[in-house]
């Protein structure tokens, strides 16, 4: 008992000591930060403003509403897109600058070892998506009265867990793939995504796109933080949208870990951890 | 010449207890796509062919080689970075493929890089190395400027970033990286490569340091004859992915009749040490 709680301890070190590298990496490269952060408004602004865009040429809609969903779209694609690059720099990041090797042959586990990441990529991404929800709404005269602000961050929250086991599949690619494999990973971003509604709702997609909406994480997180939001619900009346994100968590988690490892072993048997070049 | 190709050498000292290392016909070999050959093709390299060997608790041994003669590859199997494709590795009685996880508590490893996050200081590298093993940041506060210190690093510059540092600073929080996590079982590989004459004796000082005050078993890996002469107990040659032999300095002059290593190397192998081949280069790339 002692000694799984000496390893237990050595652990969650091992995993505070990812988080706390992140900061000071973050700190360092922070001004790079802020641009990639003005890119990400201006990109967000560019679909946002299309709901007025649709008014000002004679369309029908309600613009409050048509805007906030876009807005919350925007959002959540921009956290998504944090939670997989902080995930896939795992390997990238590690490799390029010739740690890798340290980090693979320390006795801390591979589980441990995301899950630091995975923390701080969560922690940094909604700080990230708070802030860039206030930005962009401050261009519009956006009318919310009824929103559950709290409501939202949780389910965000919650369907995080399954955003970092399907993450931890793609942070793998750089094992097999150096060049390439972290660009594979906004494959995967834009393919969750697009089946689950992120700017429009899952039924006017075709069938068969409507049953991969089912088994997407993003379908009930995007569907959850508009209730919270437009409508106000709060927690209590949203098991709808929490339990298939805790049912999809509880299953992507293991088999990220397990893509992971399998690439992990995959990268030993050929040499790829080695730095070239 | 004596025919060494015939069957590699299992050299083994009267050991007490556990040795520290123990390998048996390791092999490992290398595929990469061969363009030349065809759309699909693939070529094949040995890195390691049947590596038998044993290190005693408390020993030093070097491995000498050429570039590309597997050094390295020995180096990332012990450490658990490569999976073999034959044979088996022990240290200090734990399988280091079967049960990596004991192995990786008990090793570390310096190399030829010295490989740190560049915008991040001495300390905080440090820092992020030892949480991997479970040590504190209370615990590295103190200890960090205490580990620099002795290897050699002045201690007011640890806050620096790590890219404002000399190949020489780097290579010396590099060897505190590895003296930080206790290692009972150190690798180098090619440790002092690259770096000026006073760095290489610094690092050299602190390689016999490290063996008589931590009581730690070192593998050394180099192309630096002296090198290996000055630090080791015992001396092997690794040639094109087989051990050749593995034997004190005086063991192997008198086996080849020669009076130094570079001597040796001819006599078993028929080439000049420094001496590459295309064929040599290549399998650098490959291992």
């Amino acid at each position: 008992m002692k000694a799984l709680a000496t390893t237990l301890r050595a652990e969650l070190i091992g995993l505070g000591g990812v988080v706390e590298r992140n900061v000071y990496l973050t700190k360092r490269y922070i001004l790079w930060d802020v641009a990639f952060f003005v890119w990400t408004v201006a990109n967000t602004l560019t679909i946002v403003f299309i709901a007025k865009g649709i008014e000002a040429t004679g369309g029908s809609i309600d613009v409050n509403r048509a805007t906030t969903t876009l807005l919350i779209g925007a959002v959540v694609w921009a956290y998504l897109g944090i939670l997989f690059e902080f995930l896939t720099e795992t390997v990238a990041w590690e490799r390029w600058e010739g740690t890798i090797e340290y980090t693979f042959m320390a006795p801390l586990s591979r589980s441990m070892h995301l899950a630091g990441q995975g923390v701080f990529a969560i922690l940094y991404g909604l700080a990230r998506a708070v802030l860039l929800f206030v930005v962009v709404a401050f261009f519009f005269d956006l009318a919310l009265p009824d929103a559950d602000f709290l409501a939202a961050l949780v389910v965000l929250v919650v369907a995080s867990v399954s955003f970092i086991g399907i993450g931890t599949m793609t942070a793998v690619l750089p094992l097999i793939s150096p060049e390439k494999g972290m660009q594979l990973g906004f494959v995967a971003q834009g393919m969750l995504l697009v089946v689950s509604g992120v700017y429009y709702p899952v039924s006017v997609l075709p069938t068969w796109m409507e049953w991969l909406a089912k088994i997407s994480p993003a379908t009930y997180a995007l569907d959850g933080i508009r209730e919270a939001i437009l409508e106000g619900q709060g927690l209590s009346t949203m098991w709808d949208e929490i339990w298939p994100l805790l049912v999809i968590g509880a299953a992507s988690i293991p088999l990220g870990l397990w893509v992971f490892g399998r690439g992990e072993q995959y990268a030993k048997r050929h040499g790829k951890l080695k730095r070239s070049g | 010449m004596t025919d060494l190709h015939a069957a590699p050498v299992i050299a083994a000292r009267p050991l007490g207890g556990v040795p520290a290392v123990e390998v048996r016909g390791l092999r490992k070999e290398f595929r990469r796509h061969d363009r030349r050959a065809g759309l699909f093709a693939r070529k094949t390299r040995v890195a390691l062919d049947g590596v038998s060997l044993e290190i005693a608790r408390g020993e030093c041994v070097a491995i000498l080689g050429q570039n590309g003669s597997g050094k390295s590859t020995l180096v990332r199997l012990l450490s658990t970075l490569l999976l073999p494709d034959g044979g088996e590795a022990r240290v200090f009685g734990h399988d280091v493929f079967a049960a990596p996880r004991p192995v990786r508590r008990l090793v570390n490893r310096v190399s030829v890089e010295a490989s740190f996050f560049k915008k991040m200081s001495p300390q905080e590298n440090l820092g992020y190395a030892a949480r991997f093993y479970g040590m504190t940041s209370k615990q590295t506060r103190d200890l960090i400027p205490e580990i620099l210190g002795r290897v050699g690093f002045p201690a007011d510059r640890r806050h620096e970033p790590m890219e404002a540092l000399s190949r020489g600073m780097q290579q010396k929080v590099a060897l505190a990286r590895a003296l930080l996590t206790s290692p009972v079982l150190l690798l180098l590989d090619e440790p002092t490569t690259g770096l000026d004459p006073r760095s290489k004796l610094e690092v050299q000082e602190f390689v016999r340091e490290v063996r008589t005050v931590h009581d730690a078993t070192i593998l050394l890996c180099t192309h630096d004859l002296a090198e290996a002469e000055s630090l080791a107990d015992r001396v092997g040659i690794l040639d094109r992915g087989r051990l050749l032999f593995l034997e004190t300095v005086p063991e192997i002059r008198e086996r080849f009749g020669v009076a130094t290593l570079e001597e040796a190397f001819f006599a078993a192998t028929g080439r000049e040490f420094e001496a590459e081949s295309d064929d040599d280069e290549e399998r650098e790339v490959f291992a």
